[in-house]
């Protein structure tokens, strides 16, 4: 069905690549469990300025396949903004150079990006500099922060269509969590952070001696952001939010696979109020921007979130240069343990979100950092789990992430595509039993089917290494001793997954596993107040929850002597 | 007064046995690897007072085994925090009853003044070990109140293995500055002392044995910093490093993180702080202030007040007391009492200092008083004052850690405030005004780590230290010390008709 949709003026995108259908392929295997999925009925949709109806949803027939209306893509939103924004200005790279961002439904170019350099980031750091050292930002009240963060956040919730169509675009993210989901919770984000900016304390000390002391927490000054690709809005957010709290003017790098909404939010925040030179973005590349601002002389902090190589640059980039404060959430193997008395069908649901999630759901695909990765299953329910995984990941569909009967998207972009068909292929050769999936979904775009792997042994890459995709190692274990031996043997240490009801075993395990974040009888339960980030090799530093906050403020101690005090 | 005193020779009859020259690993003192020894020396003289092992790679390996085998499977991380607390209180006894051992050790190996040490570093070592033995069961993560429904808290638990690298200039307060903490919050440790100051270390290892800390809780690896130092660094199985000392190695421990597990490092590093003084100031207690904080502990401590800033209704009266006053300063033998002054801890630093010197008067620097070393044995230098400097001389923007000042003239408290931040460090600075206003502004616009106003060096186990800008990060001291050694685990739950969120 046609639908008029206004395109970027910078780069239409030809008619006919919307004409894009991904071949019959078997990715759902019964029928009964297609008829178990919600009909969901679109509501219009407010794009660009119009109200548009939504593409109607095709009923599913029975055996339906792994497919991809055209219609669909229509959906793009108009892009705005594709330039740099520093000091309150969008402007070109230095260089002029740009940079292409795909569609990774289609492969297609979707806009010409400005692409920084070393020499934008100066710029921008000069603007972010100026702006902490002399700008109104650090020095007027928190309360007052906090209100032009909420004005940002009701420009967010006003325009959830453009950001959740941006993101959808750019990372092949499902439109509809993104708009019902991932977007409001953004917004809801920097309320979070707006309403601890007034309350920022530090505390009285009570000293050995007749002095008097107190700390203040005060603001690190200006922060470099780094932000992944997989969570474009969110990541920003999380590192956003809290550091305009603290009273931090910031230079923002979105990932090169999704730079657009990072713009978008730069634009909202200038409407917001948000004086220039507080908030920058600088899109490019890792190795030349990302590293300008790891190695920057004048900026106080980096608060990065990536890969676990990239991680060890920036953290090297910091040692040679100013010492500068970092912060790390990296990779992560994280596992998901199912004890006998679990319920099955509850564990399977929970286990195949825990792995497939992002691309699935809110953001389906495996590209996520927490991914519950390696499901280790006690003995006793092991064979059913095996049964009804199979039967359920059968019958996941892959597809366009506008249709809002996906299951799972595209991932993100050619090379992790790749990767995760390397991994596969290791997986096999390992000597690992293919359950479910392995292949690619269709000729065009990176679908890959959610792929399950059994009889996995803890030393085989694919139980090792961070994939990033939807792919599952499954193991069976017989004791708790032995389930938190092979859960902890692991470079990582982000999230992990416990399912049962039994108090003392859930108890026990929550504090024996070396990680982060524990999640009983459920996953990716996030929540803002809820502090994020990683143990060993999955970083350090927190995300969400007034720890976040506490890492864009440096504590300063006061003290002078006291005379004739009552007491000490 | 005497003028530049020197040493009387009878001190140096107070030399302690050095009982203890091993590795201390897993609860016994064992020699290194390879059988290696290193020399250290007595700074008054430039003697050898003993041998001591050298460990390496090696031996750092064996160390971090038995810590990380306590720390998976010992009974230290899992024992309550209250009987942590009462074998670190044990601990602390035991140092009060062998105080003058160990002050002497510190004498000896450091020209650390005896008077000082038996009367403040040793007590002072003691007393961090009773505050963090108070805060080991303590130690309280949060409930959450999360936006769904589900019952969230957090969990602080002991980060695991901490290599601790310490240095020369405090071996006793430093050593328990990192490693009282550590201890409370549960975590195994290798620590590493100066390669100048190894024996202290070894006897603390000795008495918290005996107190009941159990084997391979505490393990003590002496060596050189490119050999243990990098070991532990870089040591896959360390989950977290913390160090004091220079900018330069701070670089590399943090290069060595990056570039192994990416351990959490913590770092406090140097500094250049300013000492501010105001017309209002009286100027007599402003010079004893200025001289104190240059001077205490030769100049060696990283938070030294080494650029005064005088405001100039002061500043003439200011410079002539602070000559005099410089003057009849005491250098000398550290075991005399009458000593104000000790040697430089080695002739390293004691060559550094003296470049220093030579490099301010090249750069146009006018010396006030002071200005080269003692005409005599041992690393032993003059209080030595600067006038006429500038920001971008060598002598007021690097850290020397040594008895040499750099005085300066200004006007009003903008450029005050300006020029005090005109540095890449920000450890430390120092307020002189009974003005509240000022007090106030100033202590506000420093960008420091820690403001003295109307004092200097009044450091306190409940009050965090540690750096702005490239002084580091990560506090010592005070309960934000005890958070360094845990990290935060969040666990959460569905909650199921629960009456309220």
């Amino acid at each position: 069905m046609a639908m008029t949709v206004q395109r970027s003026a910078i780069l239409p995108i030809p008619r006919s690549h919307f004409l894009f259908v991904i071949r019959i392929r078997e990715c759902n295997e019964t029928s009964e469990k297609l008829s178990k999925i919600p009909k969901i009925n679109f509501t219009k949709l407010f794009i660009n300025g119009d109200f548009v109806e939504a593409v109607s949803i095709w009923d599913r027939e029975m055996g339906s396949e792994c497919n991809e209306t055209s219609e669909k893509l229509s959906k793009i939103p108009k892009i705005n903004f594709t330039k740099l924004f520093i000091n309150g200005d969008f402007v070109e790279a230095v260089s002029g150079k740009t940079f292409d961002t795909i569609d990774p439904r289609t492969g297609e170019v979707i806009a010409r990006i400005a692409e920084g350099d070393k020499e934008d980031i100066d710029l921008a750091v000069k603007a972010a500099r100026h702006a902490f050292d002399h700008g109104k930002w650090p020095r007027m009240s928190g309360f007052e922060r906090g209100r032009i963060m909420m004005k940002f956040a009701d420009l967010i919730d006003e325009h959830v269509d453009e950001l959740a169509g941006l993101d959808a675009i750019d990372a092949g993210k499902l439109f509809i969590p993104l708009k019902m989901g991932e977007i409001p919770a953004v917004a809801d984000l920097f309320r979070y952070f707006a309403g601890a900016a007034d309350k920022i304390h530090g505390e009285t000390l009570k000293m050995s001696r007749e002095l008097q002391g107190y700390t203040l927490l005060e603001p690190i000054g200006v922060a470099g952001l780094i932000i992944p690709w997989n969570f474009p809005s969110t990541m920003f957010s999380l590192k956003v939010a809290p550091a305009l709290a603290a009273g931090c003017t910031m230079v923002v790098k979105p990932a090169e696979q999704t730079p657009l909404s990072a713009l978008y939010y730069a634009h909202l925040a200038k409407l917001a109020g948000i004086p220039d030179g507080v908030l920058n973005v600088v899109t490019g590349f890792g190795h030349t921007a990302g590293a300008a601002i790891s190695s920057h002389m004048d900026i106080d902090k980096v608060s990065f979130t990536g890969s676990t190589e990239v991680g060890r640059l920036i953290m090297q980039a910091a040692a040679t240069s100013n010492l500068k404060h970092i912060s790390l959430e990296l990779g992560g193997k994280s596992p998901f343990i199912i004890f006998d008395d679990a319920d099955v069908n509850t564990a399977v649901d929970l286990a195949l979100n825990a792995v497939f999630y992002n691309k699935a759901k809110n953001n389906p695909t495996g590209e996520i950092c927490v991914a519950g990765s390696r499901v280790f299953v006690q003995e006793g329910i092991y064979d059913e789990f095996v049964k009804q995984a199979v039967k359920r990941t059968k019958a996941w569909i892959v597809g366009d992430p506008f249709d809002s009967h996906v299951h799972q998207g595209p991932q993100v972009d050619k090379k992790q595509f790749e990767r995760i068909l390397y991994y596969i292929e290791q997986g096999k050769k390992e000597g690992a039993t293919l359950l479910t999936g392995g292949n690619t979904c269709g000729e065009k775009g990176y679908y890959i089917e959610p792929t399950i792997f059994a009889d996995v042994k803890d030393d085989m890459v694919i139980a090792k290494e961070e994939i990033f995709g939807p792919v599952m190692s499954l193991m069976k274990f017989k004791t708790v001793d032995e389930v938190i031996e092979r859960a902890n043997n692991t470079i990582y240490g982000l999230a992990c997954g416990i399912v049962t009801n039994d108090l003392n075993l859930s108890n026990r395990v929550s504090r024996s596993i070396r990680a982060g974040v524990i999640w009983i009888n459920c996953y990716f339960a996030f929540d803002r107040d809820c502090p994020y980030g990683g143990y060993k090799m999955s970083g350090f530093g927190r995300d969400n929850g007034l720890h976040a906050l506490h890492k864009y403020l440096q504590v300063k101690s006061v003290v002078t002597p006291i005379y004739n005090s009552p007491w000490l | 007064m005497a003028k530049h005193g020197n040493g009387n020779s009878e001190y140096l009859e107070k030399i302690p046995d050095v009982k203890f020259t091993k590795l201390f690993i897993n609860g016994e003192f064992v020699d290194s690897i390879s059988g290696k020894t290193f020399e250290t020396v007595d700074p008054r003289t430039g003697e050898v007072i003993t041998l001591v092992a050298e460990g390496d790679k090696e031996d750092v390996d064996l160390a971090v085994k038995a810590a990380r085998k306590a720390f998976d499977h010992g009974t230290w991380p899992r024992m309550s925090g209250f009987e942590r607390g009462r074998i670190m209180n044990k601990f602390a006894d035991l140092i009060e009853q062998n105080l003058e051992q160990l002050a002497a050790l510190d004498t000896i190996d450091g020209g650390k003044l005896f008077s000082l040490g038996k009367e403040v570093d040793i007590p002072s070592a003691s007393s961090m070990l009773r505050y963090y033995a108070g805060a080991a069961d303590k130690i309280h993560g949060e409930t959450l109140k999360m936006s769904m429904e589900l019952q969230g808290y957090t969990l602080l638990e002991p980060v695991g293995v901490v290599g601790l690298i310490i240095p020369w200039n405090f071996p006793s307060l430093l050593f328990f500055i990192k490693a009282a903490p550590a201890l409370a919050a549960g975590c195994t440790m290798v620590i590493k002392p100066a390669e100048q100051r190894p024996v202290s270390a070894l006897f603390y290892a000795h008495l918290a044995k005996q107190a009941g800390i159990p084997d391979g809780v505490l393990n003590v690896i002496n060596g050189f910093g490119p050999t243990a130092g990098a070991a532990i660094s870089s040591h896959m199985d360390i989950d977290k490093v913390s160090f004091t000392g220079s900018t330069e190695v701070g670089r590399l421990i943090m290069q060595a993180a990056a570039t192994s597990n990416l351990k959490q490092v913590s770092l406090e590093l140097g500094g250049k702080s300013p000492l501010i003084v105001f017309d209002d100031a009286d100027v007599n207690k402003a010079v004893e202030l200025a001289l104190l904080a240059v001077l205490y502990n030769k100049g060696e401590i990283c938070c030294a007040g080494s650029r005064v800033y005088v405001q100039e209704g002061i500043y003439e009266e200011f410079e002539k007391k602070i000559a005099e006053k410089a003057k009849s300063w005491v250098v000398g033998d550290p075991f005399d009492p009458h000593v104000q002054q000790g040697p430089q801890v080695d002739k390293e630093q004691f060559e550094k200092i003296l470049y220093y010197i030579e490099q301010g008067k090249k750069e146009g620097g006018t010396i006030l008083t002071g200005g080269k070393a003692l005409d005599k044995k041992g690393y032993y230098i003059e209080p030595t004052i600067f006038t006429d400097v500038k920001e971008e001389m060598t002598v007021v923007s690097d850290e020397i850690f040594g008895p040499v000042m750099s005085l300066m003239k200004f006007k009003t408290v903008e450029e005050a405030i300006e020029r005090a931040n005109n540095t890449k460090y920000g450890l430390a600075a120092g307020i002189v005004t009974e003005d509240l206003n000022i007090a106030n502004r100033v202590s506000r616009s420093i960008r420091a780590g820690t403001i003295w106003i109307n004092c200097y060096f009044a450091l306190d186990r409940g009050c965090p230290f540690g750096g702005y800008k490239m002084s580091g990060f990560g506090k010592d001291k005070g309960m934000q010390a005890l958070y360094k050694f845990l990290q935060v685990k969040a666990v959460v739950t569905p909650i199921y008709n629960s009456p309220w969120l």
